[in-house]
């Protein structure tokens, strides 16, 4: 077993000021030359919800959804997508290929931690999760009027909640891949079981009770509940918070557990 | 005389329960090139990882600059610069972001422009990494490994990857590097670098130091310092060629011979010939060569004086 050198002691020392920020500026960089994440994270949510939203009868009141329209129903979900494809589809690649090319070993050699890298890229990715969600929640309500979410706060502790699960379970997914191929294989094994408990084939109030709340057991479930009753203008239940909190604190423990610098 | 500016003393690390370095101990004086010369998997790598603070020693100590490589890691990087074996940068980064990326994180860089024009980076600034050729890789490490103005540079392996001409620019970078008053420690397979460059050189074998000399006290050590081959007009008798003094290997390939041995050999050799009245066809008289010194000490086979096959 290879033994990376421990990372604790960044006390002994600050690298140059403005190093942080040169990471991350490159980093954004990079980031805005991927058309392919570009589009998954930033277009591809927006885009299912304005194919779904052209259908006539996704804007027709639903009684089994208790009389709302299922394109209002899938403007949540979109939004979990968004922090699904960033956090899940988009960003392990990216950091398990850092990894495997030693770009984060030669970083250590370095006055700057790689852990610098790893914080720009989770900062991009959940920033652009958070933008692609206001993307679909604009486009939403223009094009469909679908009403914005009347409990703001409460959807927004929600929306940073899931982000911030759904890239602990990329870290995690990155930690336990040892290329960047399997990260994408990994990546999508719970890429689709995560978009089925977001609601994306089916809302997740309309799925049969013990299904629902099985689902709202998961991150994206409990997120999707929590961001329907925000929209309906109620704070987010604790229940579902706390589902995303203790899922968010297992993720992240489990991937510094397991995460190797090389 | 100031005190060495790299000691590593009673180095060991241990993988899987075998010692990859099994108690290499070697000082570093400033404003010398210092090679670590070995077959592939001697653990010369290991060791200047550990110098690097990439890998925590299982025993002995390291000191650069009078700081502790894993302890002071931060420290130790703006003091060390390093270019390691096998490492890759963002593929879609380009040459002159990476340089601008490095430069910031260091208080003091030095100007990237001159150093990307001394390395012949200066027409690749806006190329990505992706596509630089591996030399081309290889100088953007080096100049990433010189950006922030180093007292020690490390370089493993650094001319691999490199065609001939490249690869003697880089030597007489490297060279200017040390008279600029940088320490170099160098990693390397390459006898004819280790020769033209190094100022002293450890030879590591098996995980340990198995000499640790000047290119001409390598050199100098070897049983046989001297190679005679020739083609004689008659074949020669084989006694008589193993009573020439001071040989330490003797072979015959179609007709042709070659001897490994001292001046002495030479001489005796000579005078056998003119007594026997035997003319030499294509007389060669050379130098041991670091390849042979190297062989030498680095031989499996006990007794065993790196003849040539």
């Amino acid at each position: 077993m290879t033994t990376a050198a421990p990372t604790s002691h960044a006390t002994h020392g600050t690298p140059a000021p403005g190093a942080a920020r040169a990471v991350l500026k490159a980093e954004l960089r990079l980031f805005r030359r991927e058309p392919g994440s570009l589009f998954w994270v930033m277009v591809f949510p927006t885009l299912l919800l304005v194919i779904l939203g052209s259908i006539p009868s996704f804007r027709e009141a639903q009684d089994d959804l208790g009389g709302i329209r299922l394109v209002d129903a899938y403007v949540p979900v979109t939004v979990l997508l968004a922090t699904i494809m960033s956090g899940l589809q988009a960003m392990p690649p990216v950091v398990t290929g850092y990894r495997e090319r030693g770009i984060l070993r030669r970083m250590s050699a370095t006055p700057v931690r790689p852990s610098a890298v790893l914080g720009a890229q989770m900062g991009l990715h959940g920033a652009a999760a958070l933008g692609s969600a206001l993307l679909s929640l604009a486009v939403g309500r223009m094009a469909f009027d679908v009403p914005l979410p009347r409990q703001g706060v409460g959807y927004a502790v929600a929306l940073v909640l899931v982000t911030a699960s759904a890239l602990a379970l990329g870290a995690l997914v990155s930690a336990l891949s040892r290329t960047s191929k399997a990260a994408t294989a990994v990546g999508s094994a719970v890429f689709f079981p995560m978009m089925f408990s977001a609601g994306v084939w089916l809302p997740v109030r309309a799925m049969p009770d013990a299904l629902a709340q099985a689902v709202e057991a998961l991150p994206f479930g409990a997120a999707a509940e929590a961001l329907n009753q925000a929209a309906a203008g109620d704070w987010p239940g604790p229940d579902h918070l706390g589902v995303l909190v203790l899922w968010t604190a297992a993720l992240t423990a489990a991937a510094g557990r397991w995460f190797r610098w090389e | 005389m100031p005190p060495p500016i790299i000691e590593v003393r009673d180095l060991r690390k241990v993988y899987d329960g075998r010692a990859v370095v099994d108690g290499v101990s070697f000082a570093v004086e400033q404003g010398e090139i210092f090679g670590v010369l070995g077959p592939n998997g001697a653990g010369k790598t290991t060791t200047v990882e550990c110098v690097e603070g990439l890998r925590v020693p299982d025993a002995g100590a390291v000191r650069v600059a009078a700081l502790d490589p894993v302890a002071d890691h931060i420290r130790l990087t703006r003091v060390l610069g390093a270019q390691l074996q096998e490492s890759e940068l963002q593929p879609k980064l380009t040459v002159r972001e990476a340089l601008e990326l490095y430069a910031a994180f260091y208080a003091t860089p030095a100007d990237w422009r001159p150093l990307a024009e001394r390395l012949g980076l200066a027409d690749k600034l806006t190329t990505r990494f992706a596509k630089l050729s591996g030399g081309q890789k290889q100088r953007l490490f080096i100049a990433l490994a010189l950006i922030g103005n180093p007292r020690v540079v490390v370089l493993d392996e650094l001319t691999t990857g490199l065609d001939p001409r490249a690869r003697r620019d880089t030597w007489r970078l490297i060279e200017d590097v040390r008279d600029s008053g940088v320490t170099v420690l160098l990693v390397t397979h390459f006898m004819e670098e280790a020769q033209r460059l190094c100022d002293r050189i450890a030879v590591i074998d098996r995980g340990r130091v198995a000499a640790l000399d000047t290119p001409a006290g390598l050199i100098g050590r070897t049983a046989s310092s001297t190679v005679i081959s020739f083609t004689p007009s008659v074949p020669l008798d084989p006694a008589d060629l193993a009573a020439l003094p001071r040989l330490a290997s003797a072979t015959e390939k179609d007709g042709r011979v070659t001897l490994n041995g001292t001046d002495d050999t030479v001489d005796a050799l000579l005078t056998l010939l003119a007594r026997r009245h035997i003319t030499a066809h294509q007389l060669r008289v050379t130098d041991t060569t670091l390849d042979d010194a190297f062989l030498d000490l680095t031989d499996t086979r006990p007794g065993h004086h790196g003849a040539p096959a």
